[in-house]
């Protein structure tokens, strides 16, 4: 990916535009999700972390637009990448850091890690580590819903999220079909960061227009710019009222850039200098924040103290997923099953499975 | 197709790692015929998830080295049709646990269609990937799944342990005319070992006895067997003689050179880094029962993973996870030995 167009001027400070209000809670979500992904790198250096571990980092306008369209009662669905969607879906900073920590207090106990955030509570549905894992259950889940409430502005969807690369395995094309087929309150957002782990979209997919695909499957396809938080959220929120109201599936591409590895270990020594300096000018935390100071939002010393804010809530996280306690071995056997079965295994390695009759 | 080299010259020999005889082995292969190509997620540019085609790419260009997109089950059928019209595509699957959106095509089709069409066309395919938890890559990453494999006629499963055998195994299965699930590990792409110069080609279906001895014997196969190893040189230390076979192929499996060994010792030890149940182990006690029953001294105990779904925390992945430590002791008590003192217990 070379280039790379806005598909709309910027509307901070548009007409009849969002209150300063808004614009400043999306900065400051955009700045947690920032520093919460880089201290997760530094994290991962230290070995607090372990495993892979996949950042936002460069994708922060599109989380924060992503998370502003979807309403509490709809249901979220992601791959591994997932810390950011987690965070502003209203988990705390320390619930998430002590998932990577690999804690009990984490989301999913310490049980999932980086790539399989889960909270029933605040109907995040999982943090998929198979490439298009995540998408059939989201078509499921909307299936669901189609079941059992009827359309209208108050019925609840799914939100899908995938990665570009993750739209050339079946999964992505069975489920489109039958959502299409079936017409699935369901959004499916293509993350389209330019690239899976080395490969670019031109190299992976032969229509690289991904949103096109949704021909195929007679939906609505659209592409926006993921650097653009309101565009995203105004796209996300307008994809999300036809599958509430007429269960009309949607497909939604929107474009970011991935300002390092795949993943934390991963140098990008594969990445073209252009490619990198694009994604390093086009790094939206830094722009929306001049863009809001510029128009006056915000401060300069305001901007400096929401960024200050954010990194000692990711200290507090630290702290808490430091000082919390590992799981206890003698719980491996836990959450297996939901019913209790007779002879269900609970040997550890080497525990004879029979004893003498 | 070809068996066991038989070299007569004196043969040099290297130090390398796991991976480089991997690599060099493909570039081998990559020269000797080239009806072999390479088909595999980020095997070009990105040089491999783990570095095994380092450099392919650069000396044999894109019409051997293919990347391909997120698509397992596509590109796997891909490389099967390939195959049935007599190339001899190589695939990388970028782990055992992806290889599971492949496997209509592995099962259903690869496995079958020499048998099914009786005999019109033959299957040179091999599919490398590799397996293996410790890493804390969680539930979906860590999957020990070769017994899946091994169980289907018309597949072959190999699982080297040393950088010699990935050498002469992965020669042996890209030119062999059957379909080859080529196992690898996660934890042993950095293992060093002896590695002699040249063509090496091992036979397929033959397991190795890798250290001699009288007292028992431990089976095992890829990783395992490096384990397996050092705890039988640590307990030759206390006095032990324990013997060594590394299975080296999954399927077939050699069951003669297992009944030989346990024969001889009378006590067996599996250790295999699977879940218990159906695993690997399962059927090498039922060969043993069924072989050498009457020359057991003790039951054939087996030391597998914990069956769940591996967990990310490290203090569980540890718990989960089969050890050298685990192993001792196994052994110990089919010896009827005094346990060790609690610390060298400890995992
Ligand atoms: C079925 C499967 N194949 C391969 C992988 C290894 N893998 C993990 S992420 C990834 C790239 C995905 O790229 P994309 O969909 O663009 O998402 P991004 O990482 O850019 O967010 C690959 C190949 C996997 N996890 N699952
Ligand atoms: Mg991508």
């Amino acid at each position: 990916m070379a280039t790379k167009a806005r598909t709309r001027a910027k509307q901070v400070d548009a007409q009849g535009g969002d209150p300063a209000g808004t614009l400043r809670d999306y900065y400051e979500q955009m700045s947690l999700v920032r520093a919460f992904e880089l201290r997760s790198g530094e994290m991962y250096a230290r070995a607090k972390i372990g495993g892979y571990c996949h950042l936002n980092l460069g994708e922060e306008a599109t989380v924060v637009g992503l998370m502003a369209a979807i309403e509490a009662r709809d249901y979220l669905f992601t791959g591994y990448r997932d810390h950011g969607y987690a965070l502003l879906r209203g988990l705390s900073p320390e619930r998430v850091m002590a998932e990577l920590f690999g804690k009990t207090t984490g989301v999913s106990g310490g049980r999932g890690g980086s790539m399989h955030l889960f909270d029933a509570e605040t109907r995040l549905f999982g943090g998929y580590g198979i490439v298009g894992g995540q998408i059939p259950p989201a078509t499921g889940a909307a299936l669901a819903l189609k079941y059992q409430e009827s359309a209208g502005p108050d019925a609840a969807a799914v939100m899908c999220l995938l990665g570009d690369g993750t739209t050339n395995i079946g999964a992505f094309h069975e489920s489109l079909n039958l959502a299409g087929l079936w017409k699935l309150p369901i959004v499916y957002v293509i993350v389209n960061n330019g690239l899976g782990m080395g490969t670019t979209v031109e190299k992976a997919s032969a229509e690289p227009e991904l949103y096109k695909r949704a021909a195929s499957y007679r939906m609505p396809g659209l592409r926006v710019d993921g650097d653009d938080v309101l565009a995203v959220r105004d796209a996300a929120r307008d994809a999300l009222q036809q599958a509430r109201e007429s269960r009309q599936p949607v497909l939604l591409e929107v474009m970011c850039y991935r300002l390092r590895g795949h993943s934390v270990v991963d140098p990008a020594r594969y990445r073209s200098p252009e490619d990198t300096t694009i994604a390093q000018q086009s790094d939206p935390v830094p722009s929306f924040r001049a863009e809001l100071i510029a128009s006056g939002v915000l401060s300069e010393a305001d901007a400096t103290a929401i960024d200050e804010a954010a990194d000692a809530r990711v200290t507090e996280a630290v702290t808490f997923a430091e000082e919390s306690p590992e799981p206890d071995p003698d719980d491996l056997f836990a959450y297996v099953y939901a019913t209790a079965v007779a002879n269900a295994p609970s040997a550890l390695p080497g525990e004879p499975v029979m004893d003498a009759l | 197709m070809n068996t066991d080299t038989d070299n007569t010259e004196a043969v040099t020999t290297r130090t390398i790692t796991y991976r480089q005889a991997l690599n060099e082995t493909l570039r081998a292969e990559l020269e000797h015929d080239e009806k072999v190509f390479l088909i595999g997620e980020e095997i070009g540019v990105f040089e491999g998830s783990y570095k095994i085609t380092a450099g392919l790419l650069e000396d044999f260009g894109p019409d051997r080295v293919l990347d391909a997109p997120i698509a397992e089950e596509g590109f796997v059928g891909a490389a099967l049709g390939a195959a049935m019209l007599g190339m001899r595509p190589v695939v990388e699957i970028m782990t055992i646990n992806f290889s599971l959106i492949a496997i209509d095509q592995i099962v259903n089709h690869a496995a079958k269609m020499r048998s099914m069409f009786a005999g019109q066309v033959s299957i040179p395919l091999v599919i490398r990937m590799p397996g293996g938890g410790g890493q804390q890559l969680a539930a979906t990453h860590s999957q020990n799944l070769e017994v899946w494999y091994a169980h289907i006629p018309g597949l072959k499963v190999v699982a080297p342990s040393t950088p010699a055998d990935a050498k002469a195994l992965l020669t042996a299965a890209i030119r062999d005319d059957d379909p080859v699930i080529f196992l690898e590990n996660l934890s042993l792409y950095s293992a060093k070992g002896e590695v002699p110069d040249g063509e090496q080609i091992a036979e397929i279906g033959k397991a190795a006895v890798v250290k001699t001895g009288i007292d028992l014997t431990i089976v095992s196969y890829s990783r395992g067997t490096t384990t397996a190893l050092e705890v039988a040189n640590q307990l030759e230390a206390e006095g032990l003689s324990i013997e060594v076979v590394d299975l080296r192929s999954l399927r077939p499996l050699d069951r003669d050179t297992i009944c030989a060994s346990v024969k001889k010792t009378g006590h067996a030890v599996v250790f295999e880094d699977d879940w218990l149940s159906y695993g690997i182990g399962a059927e090498i006690s039922a060969t043993i029962g069924e072989g050498v029953f009457d020359f057991l001294d003790a039951p054939v105990r087996r030391v597998a993973a914990a069956e769940v779904p591996l967990p990310y925390a490290k203090s569980l992945e540890r718990a989960a996870l089969p050890s050298a430590a685990d192993l001792a002791r196994v052994v110990r008590e089919v010896l009827n030995l005094a346990p060790a003192t609690a610390t060298s217990n400890d995992k």
